[in-house]
C-alpha cells in the first residue's frame, strides 16, 4: 500500500529550478530516507509535499487521493512535516505549542488533547519543561518539541528534515531511538538526514538526491554497501 | 496644583491615554499577525463612530453601537481580503504606501458620505453639563465611560489572547507563520480575523470617544500618530506596554497644559516620538533584544 506516491515533481525559486523530475514512493509504515548533500533540494521536496511551496509540474499523492493546494489542509489529511530549524513558537509554552500541534484534531473533538500525555510519555523532558516559553529550550529540547507538536496531530506521514543537524551524539541517539518508535506506533516516516550513516541504519528503503534529481534508490542495507554512497554521504569505503 | 485641579488633568490624562492605547492595541493586533504597521487604523475609529451617528437616527444607541463595530469589522476584513492578502510578502516601504493610501481613500469616502460637519453621538448618560464629583473634581459620566469601556477591551484582549484557542491560534502566527500552516491554522483566516478585531475595537473607541471629542471625516491621522507614538513607545507589537504607554502620553499631554500653551499640545507627542525613535528605538519597555528581531 502506498502512502505517498510523487511523480515526475518538478519545482523551482522564481526561475531557478531546484527539483528536476522527482519520482519516489513511500510505503505505509515503512521509514524512507533521503540523502544527498546541502543544496540538493530536499527541503525543497518536504516543501512542495507539505504545501508551502507550489510545484511547478508533477503528481503528489497522499493516501490514494491528489494532495490539495493549501498547506493547512494536508496536514488535515495526515501529512505532517518537522521542519527544518525546528520553527517552535518560540514566545509560547511548550505546553502551548503541543496544543497547537493538536489543531486539526481538537478542531474536530477537543479530547484530541489527552494525546499530550502520550507525547510526553515520548519524550518526558518536555513535560518537565511544560510551562518554559520553547524559545529558551535547548536545540535537542526544540527538536524533540518540533517532533511532539507535529505528532499531535496524529499524522499518518510524518516527514523530518534533517532532525539530527547541530546535536549532541548523545540527543541524536535518541532522536533516532524516537523515530523508530514513532513508526512502531503506526507513523509512516519520510526521513530526510545529513547524517546518512544513522538515517539508513534504522531505515527500510533510501533514496539518494543530487542537484534535484534521485539517482540512486533501494533497500536501505544495499545503499549502506554502496561504494558510490559510501565514497559521497557515509565518509570512508570498507575495504579500500 | 489643588487636588481638584489635579484630579481633572489626571482623568482627562486618563481618558486620551486610554484612547491612544486602543489605536496602539489595535496595531500592534495586525502588526504581530502580519508584520503590517496599518495606518488606516485611525480610519476605523471615525468609521465606528460615523456609523454609529448615523445608525442612531434609526435605532436606539446601543443597537447602533453594535451595528457600527460589526461594520466597521466587516470593512477591516474586506480591506484585508481586498488590498492586503494577495501580495506576497511585500516589503515594509509598500505596505505603509499602501495602508496610508487606504486611510486617504476611507477618508474621502467618509467626506462624500458624511460630508465634512462636525458631528457627534449623544452622551451616554445625561448631557454636556452633567457630572460626578470626584475629589471635588467635575467629571463627565462619559469619561468614566471611555475609561470602563477601554479597561474592558484591553483586559478582554489579554483574556482573549491568553486563554481562548483562537487567541492563542492568532498569536501562533504571529510568532511563526510558517510553522502556524504546519500545524493546520489556516493563517489567512488568521489574518483576516486580526484586520476584523482591530477594526472592530477601533470602532468601539470611537464610539464610546465621540460625545467627547467628536467624530470629523478627519480625525483619522491625528489618532494614528498618537497610536503610532504609543506603539513605539511600548514598543512594537507589545500590547501590554502599549497601556502603559498610552496612559503615560495622555497624562503628560494633559498635565503639559500648565506649562505650554494648549496650542502646542499636538507638538508633544511628535517630540516624544521622535526623542524615542532617537534613543530607545525598541521602546520604553521593549529589550533591544526584540527590536533586533523585528523588520521594521
Ligand atoms: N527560498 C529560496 N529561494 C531561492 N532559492 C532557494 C530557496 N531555498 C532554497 N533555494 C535553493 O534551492 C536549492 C535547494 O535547496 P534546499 O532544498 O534547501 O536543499 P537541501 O535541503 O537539500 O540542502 C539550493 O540551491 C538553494 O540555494
Ligand atoms: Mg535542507
Amino acid at each position: 500500500m502506498r502512502m505517498l506516491k510523487i511523480k515526475n515533481l518538478t519545482a523551482a525559486y522564481g526561475r531557478v529550478r531546484v527539483l528536476k523530475g522527482i519520482s519516489l514512493h513511500v510505503n505505509k509504515g515503512e521509514i524512507v530516507c533521503l540523502i544527498g548533500a546541502n543544496g540538493a533540494g530536499k527541503t525543497t521536496l518536504l516543501s512542495s509535499i507539505s504545501g508551502l511551496l507550489r510545484p511547478l509540474t508533477g503528481e503528489i499523492i497522499l493516501n490514494g487521493t491528489l494532495i490539495p493546494r493549501r498547506a493547512d489542509k494536508i496536514v488535515a489529511l495526515g501529512c505532517s512535516l518537522v521542519p527544518e530549524g525546528r520553527q517552535v513558537f518560540a514566545p509560547m509554552t511548550v505546553r502551548e505549542n503541543l496544543i497547537l500541534g493538536a489543531y486539526v484534531q481538537y478542531r474536530k473533538d477537543k479530547k484530541a488533547l489527552a494525546g499530550i500525555e502520550t507525547v510526553y510519555d515520548l519524550f518526558p523532558v518536555l513535560r518537565e519543561r511544560a510551562e518554559q516559553l520553547a524559545g529558551t529550550l535547548s536545540g535537542g529540547e526544540q527538536q524533540m518539541l518540533a517532533m511532539g507538536r507535529a505528532l499531535m496531530a496524529k499524522p499518518k506521514l510524518i516527514m523530518l528534515d534533517e532532525p539530527s543537524t547541530g546535536l549532541a551524539p548523545l540527543i541524536v541517539k535518541n532522536i533516532f531511538k524516537i523515530i523508530q518508535r514513532m513508526r512502531t506506533a503506526g507513523a509512516t516516516v519520510l526521513l530526510i538526514e545529513q547524517n546518512a550513516r544513522a538515517a539508513l541504519k534504522i531505515a527500510d528503503r533510501g533514496y539518494v538526491i543530487e542537484t534535484g534529481k534521485i539517482i540512486l534508490q533501494g533497500p536501505a542495507s544495499d545503499l549502506l554497501n554502496n561504494r558510490d554512497v559510501q565514497r559521497a554521504y557515509l565518509g570512508r569505503v570498507k575495504g579500500e | 496644583m489643588s487636588l481638584q485641579l489635579f484630579t481633572q488633568y489626571l482623568f482627562s490624562g486618563i481618558t486620551y491615554g486610554i484612547l491612544y492605547a486602543i489605536v496602539a492595541i489595535g496595531f500592534n493586533i495586525i502588526y504581530n499577525t502580519t508584520g503590517i504597521i496599518n495606518f488606516a487604523q485611525g480610519e476605523f475609529v471615525m468609521l465606528g463612530g460615523m456609523c454609529a451617528i448615523s445608525l442612531h437616527e434609526y435605532m436606539p444607541l446601543p443597537a447602533a453601537i453594535l451595528l457600527a463595530v460589526i461594520i466597521t469589522g466587516i470593512i477591516g476584513g474586506l480591506i484585508e481580503i481586498i488590498f492586503i492578502r494577495w501580495l506576497d510578502s511585500p516589503s515594509v516601504l509598500r505596505m505603509i504606501i499602501i495602508t496610508i493610501g487606504l486611510s486617504i481613500l476611507i477618508r474621502e469616502a467618509a467626506l462624500f458620505v458624511w460630508g465634512e460637519s462636525v458631528r457627534s453621538l449623544p452622551y451616554f448618560n445625561g448631557d454636556a453639563v452633567t457630572s460626578v464629583q470626584i475629589f471635588g473634581a467635575n467629571i463627565s459620566p462619559q469619561v468614566l465611560w471611555v475609561i470602563g469601556v477601554c479597561s474592558v477591551i484591553v483586559v478582554g484582549l489579554s483574556l482573549f489572547f491568553q486563554f481562548t484557542y483562537a487567541g492563542r491560534e492568532m498569536r501562533a502566527c504571529a510568532a511563526n507563520r510558517t510553522a502556524a500552516t504546519l500545524c493546520g491554522i489556516n493563517t489567512r483566516s488568521k489574518i483576516t480575523w486580526s484586520f476584523m478585531l482591530s477594526a472592530g475595537i477601533g470602532a468601539v473607541a470611537g464610539c464610546v470617544m465621540s460625545p467627547i471629542t467628536y467624530t470629523q471625516y478627519d480625525i483619522g491621522p491625528g489618532l494614528a500618530i498618537k497610536g503610532f507614538t504609543v506603539v513605539i513607545l511600548g514598543g512594537l507589537g507589545n500590547s501590554m506596554a502599549a497601556v502603559a504607554a498610552g496612559l503615560l502620553l495622555g497624562i503628560v499631554e494633559s498635565f503639559s497644559i500648565i506649562v505650554v500653551p494648549m496650542a502646542y499640545q499636538e507638538v508633544i507627542s511628535i517630540a516624544i516620538l521622535l526623542i524615542v525613535l532617537f534613543v530607545r528605538p525598541h521602546g520604553l519597555f521593549g529589550s533591544s533584544e526584540t527590536a533586533c528581531l523585528q523588520d521594521f
